[in-house]
């Protein structure tokens, strides 16, 4: 490393003032894996502070755009901001910095399974910020338990979590860092119903108290009517609709319309 | 909030204008990333005789539930050491987030501690001894089943995995030929190198070709396959059985009413069974092969000399003893590595440490039940 480069610690997260208000935006993206296509010239705003649902149908590619944008997943074009800075030609250190404010819920939830649930979460402290023993250990308490996970659960192994519970575990994993942003990909399938609406109004809780931004990947029309702020649509490799959840209710694309107003749906109104 | 050109470093104020109480006023920036600077600020402010003490937040910069939870806990350690606060200057979002914490009662801080006594000592000693023997009834656990599996599977060979066999066999045999000739290859020509370099002195050169015949046949040739396979095919199986346990692909297997080592172990050993006197005898010829070459090139043996010598100095049963120990070694890195296998948990750390133990124990053991044939070989005279 050179002398000119700037530590992490003197960089901070820059950006312009015109789009002061778009936390990540997605242009002309496309995506593909051999020959086939799975996102092509796609565009995405995220507001800052917003909960945004992102659903689609199985294997649409919701997960591909995820992980496109987390630099997972190579793109064969178009260009990605996040906090205003385009990740592709960003410098290791802006990257790095960019990475500490993001936090991210897999799937699986993805705890690293040799580590127990409180070593797990204190991973992004220990490698990004050098926090007293004391210090380090209260946090990952406070957060264990602001995401509904008991105190005892701290020493507990991954292997030995129900599935709710990594999820749980998870997040909190994610919060760790306090990020301005998190992606969730499908946060409330596998739980129950009360377990689901409580995650639904942790999100919420936090997205108020912290000013998180919330990207979700989701199926639970649960969650998209109790939470989001607004509701993107992902069909024939795009962003078909975007907007709250009275625009996709008076949008007419079949899709929407019975994914919104289908028999499961209406059920539930 | 958090989009800071630069992190304002925490700082406080105090003003104690009014008698028998002090104003904290906090500044800066409380968040995850200044947590160690403010924690240090906490912990060095002095309000010694003052009973009411007031904290002012509403001059912090921006604020996190790391920042939150330090002004948090040393209002609790003023409260608790007598003294009356306040909490001043919350909008709505702080006053949710403060609400938050109040809920949190973490137990008293304990630093994790790890004390070296002959005690623990002694204790893990035993835990290693225990352990050993319950590695001998897995063993022989495995080994009854696959026998029980096999009693059931030779009545109806249909039962009998040949594809599964056939693709282990694929795997562990035909594509670690490459590399065990290559190993044969220079292992032959280093010993027929080193034994010429010595026995030259006495002018007995050519006997290398005995030596390294018998070496070679009786017992390098197998041991170093065996230890290959071990590497190669025990690993390999550990890691495999030990990631289906993992993803509970071998609780699946239970339920829907197949039996794990008919469907996993038998296949593999079976397959390694056939695979490693096959390898045994390509190591053999391969290691002849490097020998004669440099009997040929070092020692100026021509290859009908070293032929002629080499028929002379062994005998079919000099190969045979090789090669019954084969699949004996086979059976045993096999056990070992599917034994191994069908013990990993949950994490990928207990998937590591197996995969290490199989490849240890299997080459530790081809060692000793290569020691126990020298000596039945001695025994009945061979």
């Amino acid at each position: 490393m050179s002398l000119a480069e700037p530590s992490i610690d003197d960089v901070v997260v820059r950006e312009s003032a015109a789009d002061d208000d778009i936390i990540l935006s997605a242009k002309g993206v496309t995506v593909g894996f051999g020959t086939k296509i799975i996102l092509k010239d796609l565009d995405l705003d995220v507001r800052r502070g917003e909960i945004l649902g992102f659903v689609g149908g199985s294997g649409t590619g919701k997960s591909v755009l995820m992980r496109a944008i987390l630099g997972l997943t190579p793109k064969q074009a178009g260009t990605i901001s996040v906090f205003g800075h385009n990740l592709t030609g960003v410098s290791p250190v802006i990257r790095k910095s960019i990475e500490r404010r993001w936090g991210v819920l897999f799937q699986q939830g993805a705890l690293f399974s040799s580590l127990s649930v409180k070593q797990n979460i204190q991973v992004p402290m220990r490698e990004h910020l050098s926090l007293s023993p004391q210090l380090m250990d209260e946090l990952a308490l406070l957060k264990l338990e602001l995401v509904g996970l008991p105190q005892d659960a701290a020493d507990k192994l991954p292997s030995e979590l129900s599935g709710g519970m990594i999820k749980r575990a998870s997040l909190a994993r994610a919060l760790a860092l306090d990020p301005d942003l998190v992606f969730l990909d499908e946060p409330t399938s596998g739980l129950d119903p009360i377990g689901a609406a409580a995650f639904d109004e942790l999100i919420k809780n936090l997205s108020e108290t912290l000013g998180l931004t919330v990207y979700m990947v989701t199926h639970d029309l649960d969650s998209l009517h109790s939470i989001c702020d607004r509701i993107a649509v992902l069909a024939d490799k795009k962003v078909l609709a975007i907007g709250t959840l009275d625009d996709m209710m008076k949008n007419d694309h079949p899709w929407i319309k019975s994914y919104f107003r289908g028999p499961r749906a209406l059920r539930r109104m | 909030m958090a989009f800071l050109d630069k992190i304002i470093p925490p700082a406080f104020s105090l003003d104690g204008s009014v008698p028998g109480r002090k104003t904290l006023t906090l500044t800066g920036d409380w968040t995850v990333n200044s947590a160690e600077s403010a924690e240090r600020l906490l912990g060095s402010i002095d309000l010694a005789p003052d009973q009411v003490v007031c904290i002012d937040i509403s001059r912090i910069e921006s604020l996190d539930t790391s920042g939150a939870w330090l002004v948090h806990r040393f209002r609790g350690g003023l409260e608790f050491g007598g003294k009356r606060t306040e909490l001043i200057g919350l909008d709505e979002k702080r006053k949710v987030l403060f609400r938050e914490l109040e809920k949190h009662h973490p137990p008293a801080w304990k630093p994790e501690r790890q004390r070296f006594s002959i005690v623990g000592f002694l204790e893990a000693t035993g835990r290693v001894g225990v352990d050993a023997v319950k590695d001998g009834l897995a063993m022989l656990n495995i080994l009854g089943t696959l026998g029980a599996v096999l009693a059931t599977v030779l009545p109806h060979p249909k039962r009998l995995r040949s594809i599964s066999v056939a693709v282990q066999f694929d795997r562990s045999c035909i594509g670690g030929v490459p590399i065990v000739a290559l190993m044969s290859f220079l292992i032959g020509a280093i010993i027929s190198q080193q034994g010429g370099f010595y026995l030259k002195q006495f002018g007995v050169e050519v006997y290398v070709v005995d030596l390294a015949g018998i070496l070679i046949l009786r017992e390098m040739g197998v041991i170093l396959t065996a230890i290959m396979v071990a590497g190669r095919s025990g690993s390999a199986f550990t890691a495999e059985l030990g990631s289906m346990r993992m993803q509970e692909e071998v609780d699946a297997l239970h339920v829907i009413g197949m039996s794990v080592t008919e469907v996993l172990v038998l296949p593999r050993i079976l397959a390694l069974m056939i695979a490693l006197p096959i390898l045994t005898f390509i190591s053999d010829i391969s290691a002849l092969f490097g020998a004669g070459l440099v009997t040929w090139s070092y020692l100026d043996i021509p290859p009908q000399a070293f032929l002629v010598q080499l028929q002379a100095a062994i005998s079919t049963k000099t190969l045979m003893v090789g090669l019954v120990k084969a699949p004996f070694m086979a059976l045993i890195v096999g056990l070992i590595a599917c034994v191994e296998g069908l013990k990993v948990e949950g994490s990928s750390e207990s998937l590591g440490r197996h995969t290490t133990m199989s490849v240890v124990k299997a080459i530790f053991l081809v060692i000793v039940v290569d020691g126990v044939f020298a000596i039945f070989f001695a025994a009945i005279g061979v």
